[in-house]
């Protein structure tokens, strides 16, 4: 099981992108989620981003994404790009 | 054919620039029917975000099914600290083609294709899944341009000039005198080898009608294709690569009447009083594979298709 | 019951009484009569001029649970609206239906008069912004659920009697002290006046509002034969939230890739040819297809018929450039349009019933091809433009099932995604143009042709744009972004907050209050 070492954040906060950022937590994933398509993909995003961070290997993580109606491939590379960032 | 030499054959009028780290220009990338896509992590991406550009890239072509020839610009993986990460995280994403920029030597083909080669094997793809395309870009890369267009893996050659440009000490001109040298040497090159060869940018976007001049005209010194920065300056390029009415009505009688001729041991044929032979005959079948290409219509009588390998 | 567009009206609402439910477009027959205005004879030494808003409020007789019309020719640039409502609640008058041909953003204020009783009730093409979010959310705040008309459909109603207006205070930017106007000219120069002739016609009393009053005014849009009283003020909008400089055509990539292909559909069809008529909605891509449509007139070199707007400056250079002879236009919407109305005579203005009213002889009946923009379509080809995707009522239904319904050829263009959000869906929000009036659908990745357009499908059996079934071109999008969960809406009848009438009056569908 692979853990945070910092927080770290990744994307940016522009049109069909996400702004992910992960800090370490005692343990468990947790996703705080900010969306402009909250109501047609808000639990589908939520379970997504938990799944990639399993599927990672991480435990002890929190996610904060503020998602500009970001594309499952984008959601998914932001979150594995601030996970990176955070273990280094 | 294998996927090898199949790859050398593909149609290749346009080359788009799609940046690596831009998800709202990745998501529409294949609308505007460019036939390759190409998606750069190198020099349109700052080296503080290499890391997120590289995944977002590799997750995009793993996830979204474009239309077209998927091609990676990678950053170099001896002249950067960044290459061989990219090679890491882009090769097993499986694009078509992974561009290799600011190609010197061939031993630095050697690098890519050693990688392309264990990813594929890892995953038993085909050989010749993913292939390469070199860019020349300096004075060295074109005095070793022969050698790199036979290196491993090699289907395609590009031109990046504004490198060359500055190897050169000189500037932007117009028309493009500059150039002229190594547009021909890569040109040649590239036809030696059996390769496609694609021409550098022309980055005024405002300037259609100085672009449609370059594009004829580096397609009269024998292009396949051009790369383009805007989705506006392909559809000029399609319609420069793509043969007109009269064109093709005279490719089809060429090929007609050569067929014609082999059914019925014909000996010398003409059509239109001019002898047709071997080369012409190559050529009618290019204009119609180019029309057909571009979704144009084109029947011939049966047996008339030209085998141009 | 279920309408012909396959949606649950609740026709035991108190308000559809007597209403019948939508039935096709050309179903229901009429043998209704034009309506009448009470007569109003003039004697020598009449003075049509009043010095105050307050003093015509008060000779027009307006009285509480009245009916009052705006036009919306000022858009978001719109002052009178506001100045006659100031007046109006200084004064105390309460319950006034609010009868406007539009509502622009710059209306938010009537949320104020909505929660005091000044208003409550609102019949309009439009909603926009804050007031459109607060009526959608708001149930029961006003008396009876907004009612959404077709342009076509509210000149029908106004003329016909089925929507009495009893003052309509009407802004026009130049007017004469008898009350003849025009919006050609003047500080608040909005070129055509197509909305506010039919209510200045029908309306009991006729309140012309100006800020610019001379001798005398030709031509005219209102004759002084329709108006009651004329009042001079400061200022009767903000030129620069009334035209736009000049419309340009769009630089969004997807936006003209769509045009790119629908203009590749309407050669392919056959239609551009001498004398063909066009209707270009005013969207980024529709706008981009009038210049293909230019190329094309002059590489066949032959000449259009009319086009009408929503005109711009790209309609006027086709005019200017003889590849159309006419423009019919009811609405104009930049300065160059507004210049062109005023000096070219084949430039003719029209009333929004000559322009789309279905219970008269009507210009989109003569239409070959329109071209129309969607807020989102669904596989049955119905289109919203009135509704978000979070049901909240932002868009205007406006001309868009008058001209689809009449075209020979309608084509809806349409992103297939926005953000993530795909646009063909199972079922629209909103049906406010019925899929049986939708010939073909162009979206950036390709187009799906109606089924019921037999002819069509088979003309482009062997074409080669990107023809898909609408039902794939729906999968293209969810392969991309997945399928999205519905916007759930209140099912309870009290939480209708709006009522669509289709262009003939019926019921073609009810806004929900969305659940958030």
């Amino acid at each position: 099981m692979k853990h945070l070492v910092k927080a770290a954040t990744a994307g940016f906060d522009e049109k069909n992108d996400v702004l992910v950022t992960v800090e370490p937590i005692a343990a468990g994933i947790e996703v705080e989620l900010t969306s402009k398509v909250m109501r047609q993909y808000g639990e589908h995003i939520k379970e997504f981003i938990t799944a990639t961070v399993k599927e990672a290997g991480f435990d002890g993580v929190k996610v904060i994404a503020a998602d500009k109606a970001a594309w499952d491939y984008t959601i998914k590379a932001r979150v594995l790009g601030a996970l990176e960032r955070g273990s280094k | 054919m294998s996927k090898f030499e199949e790859a050398k054959k593909r149609l290749s009028r346009s080359m788009m620039f799609v940046p690596g780290n831009t998800p709202k220009m990745i998501n529409s990338a294949d609308i505007h029917g460019a036939d390759s896509i190409m998606f750069d992590i190198e020099d349109s991406i700052p080296v503080t975000e290499k890391d997120t550009a590289r995944l977002l890239t590799a997750e995009a072509l793993k996830t979204l099914d474009f239309k077209g020839e998927t091609v990676v610009r990678i950053n170099h993986p001896t002249q950067t600290p960044y290459g061989y990460d990219d090679l890491d995280v882009i090769v097993p994403a499986k694009p078509d083609l992974i561009r290799l920029p600011k190609t010197e030597d061939v031993s630095e083909v050697e690098i890519v294709a050693k990688k392309i080669e264990e990813v594929e094997k890892a995953n038993g793809w085909e050989e010749g899944t993913i292939n390469i395309i070199v860019a020349i870009e300096s004075v060295k890369g074109l005095y070793n341009v022969r050698e790199i267009c036979h290196g491993p893996r090699v289907v395609a050659i590009a031109l990046g000039a504004e490198d060359y440009r500055a190897d050169l000490r000189t500037t932007k001109n117009k028309p493009a005198v500059e150039l002229l040298f190594a547009r021909q040497t890569i040109l040649h090159a590239a036809r030696e080898a059996g390769i496609r060869v694609i021409d550098t940018v022309f980055s005024d976007v405002k300037d259609p009608q100085g672009f449609r001049e370059e594009v004829e005209f580096i397609k009269a010194l024998g292009f396949d294709g051009k790369s383009c920065i805007h989705p506006s300056q392909i559809k000029i390029i399609h319609d420069v690569f793509t043969p007109d009415a009269k064109e093709i009505a005279h490719s089809v009688k060429v090929l007609n009447s050569y067929a014609d001729a082999l059914r019925n041991n014909k000996g010398v044929i003409a059509v239109d009083g001019k002898m047709i032979d071997g080369p012409i005959v190559v050529r009618a079948q290019r204009v119609v594979d180019k029309a057909r290409a571009a979704g144009i219509k084109v029947e011939l009588e049966e047996g008339a298709e030209y085998d141009v390998k | 019951m279920l309408n012909k567009a396959g949606r649950d009206i609740p026709m035991n609402l108190p308000c559809l009484e007597g209403r019948e439910v939508y039935q096709g477009e050309f179903a229901l027959a009429t043998n209704a009569r034009r309506a009448g205005r009470p007569v109003r004879a003039t004697r020598p030494g009449e003075n049509k001029v009043v010095a105050s808003i307050d003093e015509a409020i008060e000779k027009a007789g307006l009285k509480d649970g009245m009916s009052i019309s705006f036009h919306h020719h000022f858009r978001n640039g719109d002052y009178v609206m506001k100045l006659v409502m100031e007046r109006i609640h200084e004064k105390g008058i309460k319950d006034l239906t609010i009868l406007s041909s539009s509502l622009a953003p710059c209306h938010e204020f009537l949320i104020d008069y909505i929660k005091d009783g000044t208003v409550t009730a609102i019949e309009t093409s439009g909603l926009r912004d804050a007031l459109g979010k607060f009526l959608s959310t708001n149930p029961g705040v006003l008396k009876r659920p907004v009612v959404i008309r077709s342009h076509g459909g509210r000149a029908r109603a106004v003329s016909c009697g089925e929507a009495h207006i009893d003052v309509a205070f009407l802004g026009v930017p130049t007017c004469d002290p008898r009350g003849n106007a025009t919006g050609m000219m003047g500080k608040a120069a909005c070129g055509a006046l197509g909305y506010a002739m039919v209510d200045a016609h029908f309306a009991d009393k006729t309140v012309l509002i100006t800020d610019n009053l001379v001798d005398y005014v030709y031509p005219y849009s209102i004759p002084q034969t329709d108006v009651d009283y004329v009042v001079e003020v400061e200022a009767i909008g903000d030129p620069a939230g009334i035209a736009s400089g000049a419309i340009g055509i769009t630089k969004n990539p997807v936006q003209l890739k769509i045009a790119e292909l629908a203009a590749e559909f309407l050669d392919q069809a056959d239609i551009i040819k001498e004398g063909f008529s066009f209707q270009l909605g005013a969207g980024g891509a529709p706008l981009a297809v009038a210049k293909f449509i230019g190329q094309k007139l002059k590489e066949k070199e032959v000449v259009g018929g009319f086009g009408v707007g929503g005109a711009t400056g790209v309609l006027v250079g086709m005019l200017e450039d003889g590849l159309i002879k006419a423009i019919y236009d009811t609405q104009t919407f930049d300065t160059t349009a507004a210049a062109s109305l005023h000096d070219n005579p084949n430039h003719i203005e029209m009333s929004a019933s000559m322009y789309a009213d279905p219970w008269t002889d009507c210009m989109t009946n003569y239409l070959d091809v329109v071209f129309l923009g969607a807020t989102e379509v669904d596989v049955n080809f119905n289109v919203n433009c009135m509704t978000d995707s979070n049901g909240i009522l932002m868009g205007a239904s406006g001309g868009h099932s008058d001209t689809a319904a009449g075209a020979k050829v309608t084509v809806i263009t349409c992103p297939l995604i926005r953000g993530r959000l795909p646009m063909i869906r199972e079922n629209v929000q909103t049906v406010i143009t019925p899929g049986t009036s939708v010939d073909v659908i162009v979206t950036e990745r390709g187009l799906a042709i109606n089924p019921n357009r037999q002819d069509l499908i088979e003309k482009f059996k062997d074409s080669n744009l990107p023809i898909y079934t609408i039902e794939e071109l729906q999968k293209m999008a969810y392969d991309r972004v997945g399928k999205p969960q519905d916007v759930e809406v209140s099912d309870k009848d009290e939480d209708v907050v709006a009522i669509v009438e289709y262009r003939d009056g019926s019921i073609i569908d009810v806004v929900r209050k969305p659940l958030l």
